[in-house]
């Protein structure tokens, strides 16, 4: 049978643009837009190429990477070997060496959680009690419960006390941030004067000297059978301060929440409470989450301070290393580590509140 | 036009009794003297021009604001600061707003569970069957599992409708119910008003709609300044008003 048809015959594609020609043209848009644009592009590369190439020498070619403070000195690049030997008191700090198992499973317990929150795997109350729950099971496994062997906290100390005080202050001023947030958005004018007041005093003083206070001073007060240990006493202190911040926080999410939300709720017959919590505070907590992760950022690194007061934190035991008689002349390695491991904690919270962002407004509306 | 349904107005039992109500917002008297009596199953459009406290009068019976002068009685309850009346009578009266309200942050099935479940400890799968039954009534079961903010307004507006059904209410007030919506959106929501009107609700309407007045509505209530200045069957108000604001009102707002 004779086709009658003609049948379309498609002209043969462009050429893909080449990825040499998009680089240029990259390039030229957004690095030689203008003359402004070249010259700061030209002053940044400048800047950059005369300390990077050195930089990197340092980290990584004349490093060294295995051996003892002698190679090292020869080498004198980065001493690596230096953090490895000292990796598990910058860790732990003196925590008794033959228990340091009871800290890891907690901090695998920590990593775990974390990775299925940021997986999105668990949510809702599931999401909320496991956080809960997680700082309660670190404090049995690391002070010594269940028969365990007890650990004083004299000798808590390393990154794992930073996370601790970080994790256990985030946790609990959380929910008393968002309790002294709806006093003030909706209390009485007794509770609100109440809530003001805490809030703003403890805002315009700097987080060390509610740490001297508490360290200090607190014992002074107190009378003496309601004695608590020095610890408990600083993470008290960073939970009031953090607080007095998460509630402002939330504050401004109670703001955006249109008056309309709760009228529609008790017009059903939903008590107060129920309004609150089920209607209110879930919608103001997704409008602030970014500042909200920006506030437990700012806790983490705050913890660095608990080392005026006495406490051998990360950065107090990286400190303490750099000290060591053995190892004199590797500062520099001590606290580029440490850096590293602020910086990797910080911009994991980051990223992860960077993505909830992203999830929040599309799954919603 | 809709043929007026038949008035299912139960004879003598009355639902919500207002005596000399009055209220203030600061020096401002919103509400002035009000005396209204609805009987149960009695359907009454409420109109006004725009701030004469319709909605204010609406929200007074279900005490989104507290009336400072007068009493009020729905259901035999009387309304007064008591928390336990004021929570029995909410929940005995459905409310929906001109924005719509819904939650949304919750599922439209979580949005008709949230009330019946909280207030009044309904198992939750009693509660889905229930919701289900309220949205298929509406005509959206099929969205049940969908966000607010994915559905239209007209759709918006008909769960919120089904909301407020789903607590079993024996009265229901309407603010403005269309005046958020497009155009073509305002049928689909007033088609779910006259059905709901059909079942023999009781029902306070704030609206302009007036094809929906004259073919539902037991009585017109024409409020001015935070005053009753008429009321009177739909017939009779639009065809023969007595008062002249009333009149000037009217002119203004139907069609010539
Ligand atoms: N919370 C309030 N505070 C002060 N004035 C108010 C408040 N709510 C309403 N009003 C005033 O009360 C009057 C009546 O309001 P409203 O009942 O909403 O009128 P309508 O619904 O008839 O348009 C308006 O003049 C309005 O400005
Ligand atoms: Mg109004």
């Amino acid at each position: 049978m004779k086709d009658t048809t003609t049948s379309f015959q498609p002209s043969p594609a462009r050429p893909a643009p080449t990825r040499q020609v998009a680089a240029i043209s990259w390039l030229r848009s957004n690095l030689f837009g203008s003359w402004f644009d070249t010259i700061v592009t030209l002053f940044i590369t400048a800047l950059l190429l005369s300390f990077v190439p050195n930089l990197i020498q340092w980290l990584f070619l004349s490093a060294t990477y295995a051996g003892d403070d002698e190679v090292c000195r020869q080498n004198g690049g980065a001493c690596w070997p230096f953090i490895v030997e000292k990796f598990q008191v910058l860790m732990i700090g003196v925590y008794p060496q033959d228990l340091s198992w009871r800290p890891g499973l907690a901090g695998l317990a920590l990593l775990v959680l974390a990775g299925l929150t940021y997986t999105d795997r668990i949510r809702g109350v599931t999401l909320i009690a496991a956080w809960a729950i997680l700082p309660i099971f670190a404090l049995m496994m690391i002070g010594g419960a269940f028969g365990m062997q007890e650990v004083d906290q004299s000798v808590w100390g390393g990154l794992m006390l930073s996370i601790m005080l970080a994790l256990v202050g985030v946790i609990v001023s959380i929910p008393l941030g968002i309790l002294l947030a709806l006093g003030r958005h909706y209390g009485s004018p007794a509770i609100k004067v109440l809530c003001v007041t805490f809030i703003e005093l403890l805002r315009g003083v700097p987080l060390i000297t509610i740490l001297f206070m508490a360290s200090v001073m607190m014992p002074l007060f107190l009378p003496p059978e309601l004695v608590i240990n020095n610890l408990l006493r600083i993470q008290i202190g960073m939970i009031l301060f953090s607080s007095a911040y998460m509630a402002e926080v939330v504050r401004g999410g109670l703001q955006a929440i249109p008056k309309g939300q709760s009228e529609a709720s008790l017009s059903l017959g939903v008590s107060s409470l129920y309004t609150v919590t089920f209607v209110i505070v879930p919608q103001a907590l997704r409008h602030v989450l970014p500042p909200l992760i920006g506030r437990c950022i700012a806790l983490f690194k705050d913890t660095s301070l608990v080392i005026i007061v006495g406490l051998l934190d990360f950065l107090g035991m990286i400190k303490g290393a750099a000290l060591d008689t053995d190892w004199l002349g590797f500062q520099a390695e001590a606290y580029v580590f440490a850096a590293f491991v602020y910086w990797l904690i910080c911009y994991s919270l980051s990223l992860y509140g960077r993505q909830l962002e992203q999830r929040g407004p599309n799954a919603h509306t | 036009m809709t043929p007026k349904l038949e008035s299912s107005i139960a004879e003598g039992e009355t639902i919500i009794e207002m005596q000399d109500v009055n209220k203030w917002y600061g020096d401002f008297h919103v509400l002035k003297d009000i005396d209204l009596t609805v009987a149960k199953g009695e359907r009454i459009v409420i109109c006004g021009p725009s701030g004469s406290g319709k909605s204010t009068l609406i929200r007074c019976i279900n005490h989104l604001e507290e009336h400072q002068d007068g009493k009020i009685t729905v259901n035999g309850t009387l309304l007064d600061k008591n928390m336990k009346n004021i929570t029995s009578i909410r929940r005995e009266v459905g409310m929906v707003f001109q924005q719509f309200n819904l939650f949304p942050h919750m599922t439209i099935l979580d949005n008709l569970c949230f009330a019946p479940v909280w207030a009044r400890n309904m198992p939750r799968a009693e509660a889905e069957e229930t919701a289900i039954r309220y949205l298929t009534r509406v005509g959206i079961a099929e969205q049940k599992d969908k966000y607010p903010g994915q559905l239209s307004g007209g759709q918006q507006q008909r769960v919120a409708i089904a909301r407020s059904l789903c607590m079993n209410p024996s009265i229901m007030l309407f603010d403005e119910p269309t005046s958020a919506l497009d155009p073509e959106m305002i049928k689909e929501v007033l088609d779910v008003m006259i059905e709901l009107a059909e079942t023999g609700m009781t029902m306070l309407c704030v609206t302009h709609e007036m094809s929906f007045a004259r073919s539902v509505a037991d009585r017109v209530i024409f409020m001015d300044e935070g005053e009753i200045v008429e009321e009177n069957a739909p017939a009779a108000f639009f065809d023969n008003p007595k008062v002249d604001r009333t009149q000037k009102f009217l002119s203004q707002i139907l069609p010539h």
